[in-house]
Parts: C-alpha cells; sequence; structure tokens
C-alpha cells in the first residue's frame, strides 16, 4: 500500500495528520500489518495533557499488545470511538477510519522531528 | 538459528518467519483469526518439523519407558499412542511429550522443539537399564494436518484408512508414494485430524502432495500464531507457559497422564502420591473474561479484594469465542468454577470468571 505523502510518520510506525493546531493520530498500514488481526485499541487519556513519548493508549493483537506513544505533546481532545466495537477497522483502514485520537499540540517546533513520507518508506523498506 | 527443509516453500506461500524453539518457523499466512477459522472449519497444515524425535529400542526399551514417563506404558500395544509428561525428579515437569509403541523393544518419543537439548541428557542420565536410544529429531519432518476435513483432504494419498483411524494410533505406511512415513491420528488444535513424521528427504514430495491433495477442502498453511490460539480454547497446556520444572503435573490437571498404578514405577511417584494425599495448594484453570480484556501471560490473579491469588500462564483473544480467554495457577479455594476473579491487565483490574476446560466444547 502505497504511503499517504500528505501525512507525517514517526519511527513508532505512527501517523500524524495535522489540521491547525489538532493533529489526528493512528497507526500506520505497516505497523497493522506487522501486529496482525487487531482485537482491542484502549484509550484512556481523553482530556489529559501528555508529553512527547508518554503512552496515550494500548493496542492489543491476538498475539501481542502494544503501547501508543505521543508523536507530539498535547492534550488528548477524542478518542475514535467506533473502534471500541470494531477495532478490525485499523486492520482495514489504518491510515483512514482507523485513526485513534486528536490531540492539540502544544509544542509546534516538535512537528520538525516528524518523518516526511520518504523517510518513513525508507524506514520500513530498511 | 535453524531453517526447516520447508522454509522456501513456506516464504513463497507468504509465510512471516520468527525464531521460535531455535527454529526460521512461519507464525502467520493469510492472518491469524483468518488461519484459526480455517482449522475449525476445514483444514489446514501446519509445519512442527521443530519437534524432537527419540527413539527406544531394544530388550530395556519398555523399562526406560516406564521409567521416565507418569503415564502408564503397559497401557499401550502396537499402534498406541499416549500422552504423558517427564517427571523431573524434584515434582516438576522436565516436558511433555507422546510415546508411540512401534514395538514392545521400540518406542518414539517425540518431545517440544525447544526441550530436545534437554530431554536427551535427561532421557540418556536416566538410561541406567542399557536401552538403545537414538535422537533423531534433524532427521525428521512433521506436518499436523488438522481441521474436520483432514481426513478427506488425505485419504487419496494412501491404502490407511484414515476415517476409521481412532484418536491417539497410529500406522506406519505408504503416503504419497513414500514408505514407511508415520501416519497419526493425534494433534494440538482439538480439531482432529493427523501428524505425518516423514524423513527430510522425502519432506518436500508429501508436503507438497497434501497440499495438492487437499485442494478440494480448501487446505490452507497455517503458522504457529494460531496454533496457540487453537490450542489454548482447547486447554491444552503448553510447556514454558502452562507446565515447567517448577510445576507439579497434578496441579497442571494432568493426574489423568500421571498414574499410580501397580508396576508403574516412574520418577517421582512417590513424591507426587504424597503431594495428592496431603492435598494441592494450587490448581491450573481456565477462566473467561468477564469485562474486556485479554490476559497474558505473566499477569496477576487477584480474587475480588484484590488480593494476589496466582498468575495467568497463557491467555489471549479467543478467535471462536470473541472473548478473552486464560490459563493459570490459582490457590484454593479459588479454582472453584464460578469464582469471581480479577486480573491485573497493566494499570487496571478488569473481572473474570473461573470456568472449566476446555473453553471451546
Amino acid at each position: 500500500m502505497a504511503i499517504p505523502a500528505e501525512l507525517k510518520y514517526t519511527k513508532d510506525h505512527e501517523w500524524i495528520k495535522m489540521d491547525g493546531d489538532v493533529a489526528t493520530i493512528g497507526i500506520t498500514h505497516y505497523a497493522q500489518g506487522e501486529l496482525g488481526d487487531i482485537v482491542y485499541v484502549e484509550v484512556d487519556t481523553e482530556g489529559d495533557t501528555l508529553d512527547r513519548e508518554e503512552t496515550f493508549g494500548t493496542v492489543e493483537a491476538v498475539k501481542t499488545v502494544s503501547d501508543l506513544y505521543m508523536p507530539l505533546s498535547g492534550e488528548v481532545l477524542e478518542v475514535n470511538q467506533d473502534l471500541e466495537d470494531a477495532p478490525e477497522t485499523v486492520n482495514s483502514d489504518a491510515f483512514g477510519a482507523g485513526w485513534m485520537v486528536k490531540i492539540r499540540i502544544s509544542e509546534p517546533s516538535q512537528l520538525d522531528d516528524l518523518l516526511d513520507a520518504a523517510a518513513y518508506e525508507a524506514l520500513i523498506t530498511g | 538459528m535453524k531453517d526447516l527443509v520447508l522454509k522456501d516453500s513456506h516464504i513463497a506461500m507468504g509465510g512471516k518467519m520468527v525464531e521460535f524453539a531455535g527454529y526460521n518457523m512461519p507464525v502467520t499466512f493469510a492472518g491469524l483469526m483468518e488461519e484459526h477459522h480455517t482449522v475449525r472449519n476445514d483444514v489446514g497444515v501446519f509445519d512442527v518439523s521443530h519437534m524432537g524425535e527419540f527413539f527406544v529400542t531394544g530388550p530395556k526399551a519398555t523399562e526406560l519407558v516406564q521409567k521416565i514417563t507418569s503415564n502408564n506404558v503397559n497401557s499401550l500395544f502396537n499402534g498406541k499412542i499416549m500422552y504423558a509428561t517427564l517427571p523431573n525428579g524434584t515434582g516438576g515437569i522436565v516436558d511433555d511429550l507422546l510415546v508411540y509403541r512401534i514395538t514392545e523393544e521400540n518406542y518414539l518419543l517425540v518431545v517440544n522443539g525447544a526441550n530436545v537439548e534437554k530431554d536427551w541428557d535427561w532421557v540418556n542420565k536416566q538410561n541406567t537399564m542399557g536401552a538403545v536410544l537414538s535422537n533423531q529429531s534433524d532427521d525428521y519432518c512433521l506436518f499436523a494436518v488438522q481441521g474436520p476435513k483432514a481426513s478427506d483432504a488425505l485419504q487419496g494419498l494412501t491404502e490407511i484408512n484414515m476415517h476409521d483411524m481412532v484418536y491417539y494410533t497410529f500406522q506406519i505406511g505408504t503416503f504419497a508414494g513414500v514408505s514407511d512415513v508415520v501416519v497419526s491420528a493425534t494433534g494440538y488444535t482439538g480439531s482432529g485430524g493427523f501428524e505425518i513424521y516423514v524423513k527430510n528427504a522425502d519432506a518436500k514430495t508429501v508436503f507438497e502432495a497434501i497440499f495438492k491433495s487437499g485442494e478440494a477442502q480448501g487446505i490452507k498453511p497455517i503458522g504457529l500464531g494460531a496454533r496457540d490460539t487453537l490450542r489454548l480454547e482447547k486447554g491444552f497446556c503448553l510447556y514454558g507457559n502452562d507446565i515447567d520444572d517448577t510445576t507439579s503435573p497434578l496441579e497442571a490437571g494432568l493426574g489423568w497422564v500421571t498414574k499410580f498404578v501397580d508396576g508403574n514405577d516412574f520418577i517421582d511417584r512417590d513424591y507426587l502420591a504424597k503431594q495428592k494425599e496431603a492435598g494441592l495448594k494450587r490448581r491450573l484453570v481456565g477462566f473467561e473474561m468477564v469485562e474486556k480484556g485479554i490476559p497474558r501471560q505473566g499477569y496477576d490473579i487477584l480474587d475480588m479484594e484484590g488480593n494476589k491469588i496466582g498468575n495467568v500462564t497463557s491467555g489471549t483473544q479467543s478467535p471462536s469465542l470473541s472473548k478473552g480467554i486464560g490459563m493459570g495457577y490459582i490457590n484454593l479455594p479459588f479454582n472453584k468454577k464460578e469464582t469471581e476473579i480479577q486480573i491485573q491487565i497493566r494499570k487496571k483490574t478488569i473481572k473474570a470468571v473461573v470456568v472449566g476446560i476446555p473453553f471451546l466444547k
């Protein structure tokens, strides 16, 4: 699958879509493929203000559990409630309907540290 | 790390390879869930060639097998298989295994891949009576063809009547044109099927014939990930998770393969008989999550007041039941069915309930 050029990425295989100072965050198509069938997305940090690299939730596949890290510092505004009943959406549409949280970023300078699509593609094709 | 003989075939079929038991093995092909349902509903093939094969032969063979295994070797006849543990001399378990009686002077022991060296050392150490031992683990491939359509998928390959084979029996015969193949009505999925033992030189021939023969039944390759969810739904113990050198076979619910009958003088018999008489302090039980959450190996089990009463040894999201299931050791009397317990999942305590095994009837 193509890696959307309009998104930013982290080495933890998360994607970030900016809209003003609000960032929508999910995991990449590559990440969902590595995890396998996702059965549970748990985010209980709505309303919390977290630093970059802090855990905002967890994603569980049948065999594994992985923490989800804040790619940027900010406040968790919204959690994707649809994933409660349909966590497999992360497998089927990682870059779209499988988004996980929206945050209001507090340190825009951190955006410079994110990877662009070409850099991320280089990372996963290594 | 060792490679499977069929490594290139697995990669060509889309297998994602990981290291397990010292082997580079396929963990998944089409996706764990899909593979799981393939085995439950149709038929799938696992390459479990990492498993170890020891042959015990000669006039002293029965005596050695009796000494090292908890189950009763005298209950076997030619062509019959038993499941057993290898007690470790201090009340724990060296490994669990299958014992095949080919003749009364020729047994095949099938042990876990991760334990081949440890088991080989142990069995040799116990061989004070002079049985003849041969470790042929690197010479054999093992394909587990599992699922309700396994008989149909394989019947075209052999004169052996696959439909009439009784669970836990085996035959040695011609299979896919290859002679001396061990065809065993066993498996680790609870969905029926066979395990096929074949020498490395013939492995590719047999493997490809199985897939061709099972085309009409929709036969598919299955990885280790689904192997684990399939066995856990049926409550089968996994060595290294649910049983190990520190767990008693009685605590693990393996009393049914620990036989205190006359003449079965196995290692730890007295110790385990005393343990049984004194009463167990903990038991391996199954539990289901009542609230949303997935138990994992190593998580704490708590009573409803939050006191630790045990630990999780295996856990997963059950693909068939669509809920979290697990096994773990629980202190008595919390082992009783329908006891409400809690699982410590990261920072939260999540409600669960003790249930009977198998989870999937």
